[in-house]
């Protein structure tokens, strides 16, 4: 039973921080490479937080302002850079993260923080936070999507220079989007660290990074069930079959490879095609 | 004193960058591809490299047969990766490059094994005196002879040879290109030929450098290359040299004055960003 517990936060978790990679990356159409540092800069600041004895609720909210913000510097650059140039600079960021971490001895450089408080919660009243979190956000995204705001995301995506001459004020929304995933990221970040009680800098690298975005690309970038579905699937297929585990990267990149080679719309593009044809 | 040798070993470093990036402008320029999985090839060359060296005991012969095959698996990725994907968004042929050089990473650790290879006999490991007390290592030498003859030829190649004029006008404006009788298919090969024999030949210069290949070997100049081609300002042949030997450069004093805020790869990312800010289109790029 615990073990199942487990399987599902980690679920969770996955859930949330690929919903909130997709809120950018779908929905804006600004690609991340780097979106670990935020996950990582939430999880550092609950994990500090909480060392300093705040109560676990009480550092989510912190972790997901202090990865906001930085989201938010992130997003002015994304005002200055676009395609290419912006997928670089965004995985810049990510190498930037965590060169500087390593390198501060109060984040506990290179060994990271470990023994982080329990979050008083018990296993089954944590796991039922995060899958609350991750619907609650899903159920967020899902309204945006239907919204207003849904349709100017779908524009920006479609194309930046149009939307801007029919008069939406492109560089608002994207800020506000950098802003709400990267603070969304930040939370799933605190998470983490309190499900797994030890982080360091190598668990918020490029390889993350690069997970997280398999998990939105290959659930079909922009689609919220398929994103949902991938990251769930994804996370707990390493854990499911132990043998996996040591082909787990092997498998990712295939997969990603596979997925952009064969069906670039992902899952939620499959999906849809072959509900066309039938 | 000091200032010098840092500054040398600037350059060595930027010589082993220009040799992988150019490759990835290369790319970029004729099909606007981030071609991630080109440092799986730099890997390769190494391992060829080392391999080759082992059972023959030539370097030379190594070198020549890391290029060429290289070269053709270069071709092979166009062919089967990216020709179907050509037409797609950008991040789709990026996604895919990335997918296939994690999985190439993989794949180096299961045939070649965990810790990596060494030369038998490690070659020119000698030291060469240059004036007074300094001296470089004679691999050290060899990278940057060999890094500068070969971007002479190649500079040469393109401005002078009817291939090269091909080569250039494909990348100016391929239907126009096309329509004079440029077999564009024929110079995308090419390219791609061209762009991994320059890697697997860095491969191969690093590996005698360290005396030492490892699966995770190109990991790093990956990352780095995607940098400074975008650091050069995309698709500019002589921005990315510039940025190569830039950043070389300023990762090796960096490492020295700032090594204890922040590691190397951050100094050459936090270079990259801030001129990024500063200028969207690159160094040299077009704006």
């Amino acid at each position: 039973m615990a073990y199942e517990i487990t399987l599902l936060t980690t679920m969770a978790i996955s859930v949330l921080f690929a919903l909130s990679l997709n809120f950018i990356s779908g929905f804006c159409g600004q690609i991340s490479l780097g979106h670990a540092a935020f996950y990582g800069a939430g999880a550092y600041t609950s994990a500090m937080l909480a060392k300093a004895g705040a109560p676990f609720l009480l550092t989510l909210l912190p972790a997901g302002l202090v990865a906001g913000a930085i989201g938010l510097i992130v997003g002015f650059a994304s005002l200055r850079v676009r395609h290419d140039f912006l997928a670089i600079t965004t995985m810049g960021v990510g190498f930037l993260f965590i060169g500087l971490v390593r390198q501060q001895d109060v984040l506990g450089g290179e060994l990271g923080i470990s023994a982080i408080p329990s979050t008083g919660l018990g296993k089954i009243g944590f796991m039922a936070f995060a899958m609350g979190l991750a619907a609650l956000f899903a159920g967020f995204c899902v309204y945006v999507k239907r919204s207003w705001m849904g349709f100017v995301y779908d524009s920006i995506a479609d194309n930046e220079d149009v939307s801007e001459i029919i008069g939406i004020p492109v560089s608002r929304y994207k800020l506000i989007a950098f802003a709400i995933g990267t603070a969304v990221a930040g939370v799933a970040g605190g998470l983490y660290a309190h499900h797994v009680r030890f982080i360091a800098p190598d668990s918020f690298g490029f390889v993350e990074s690069v997970t997280v975005l398999a998990m939105v690309i290959v659930g079909g970038i922009g689609s919220i069930w398929g994103v949902a579905f991938a990251a769930a699937f994804l996370s707990v297929l390493p854990l499911w079959f132990q043998p996996i585990d040591d082909f787990k990267i092997l498998l990712y990149g295939a997969l990603l490879f596979a997925m952009m080679r064969f069906s670039p719309g992902g899952l939620a593009g499959l999906v849809a095609r072959l509900r066309g044809v039938s | 004193m000091l200032y010098l040798e840092l500054f040398i070993q600037g350059i060595i470093q930027g010589s082993i960058y220009a040799l992988i990036a150019l490759g990835l402008t290369l790319v970029y320029g004729l099909l606007r591809i981030l071609h991630v999985a080109h440092a799986a090839l730099f890997t390769l060359g190494g391992y060829l490299g080392v391999l080759v060296t082992n059972a023959t005991g030539s370097l030379a012969l190594a070198m020549l047969v890391a290029m060429v095959v290289c070269g053709v698996v270069g071709m092979g990725l166009y062919k089967f990766a990216y020709e179907p994907i050509l037409g797609s968004p950008p991040f789709v042929p990026l996604i895919a490059s990335i997918g296939l050089f994690i999985a190439s990473e993989e794949l180096f650790r299961m045939i070649f094994g965990p810790y990596g290879l060494s030369y038998a006999v490690p070659p020119l490991s000698g030291q060469v005196a240059l004036f007074g007390t300094f001296s470089l290592r004679q691999a050290e030498v060899l990278v940057i002879v060999l890094s500068f003859a070969m971007i002479a030829i190649l500079g040469w190649l393109s401005l002078k040879t009817r291939t090269g004029i091909a080569w250039r006008a494909t990348v100016a404006d391929p239907e126009i290109a096309s329509s004079f009788g440029i077999d564009i298919q024929k110079v995308r090969y090419l390219n791609f030929f061209i762009g991994s024999a320059l890697a697997a030949s860095a491969g191969v210069l690093v590996a005698v450098l360290n005396n030492l290949v490892e699966p995770t070997m190109g990991s790093v100049p990956s990352y780095k290359a995607l940098a400074i081609i975008v650091l050069g300002g995309l698709g500019s042949v002589p921005g990315t040299l510039a940025a190569s030997v830039a950043l070389g450069v300023i990762e090796s004093f960096g490492t020295i004055y700032a090594g204890n805020f922040m590691d190397r790869d951050a100094i050459a990312f936090a270079f990259l960003i801030l001129v990024l800010m500063a200028r969207p289109q690159g160094l040299l790029g077009k704006a």
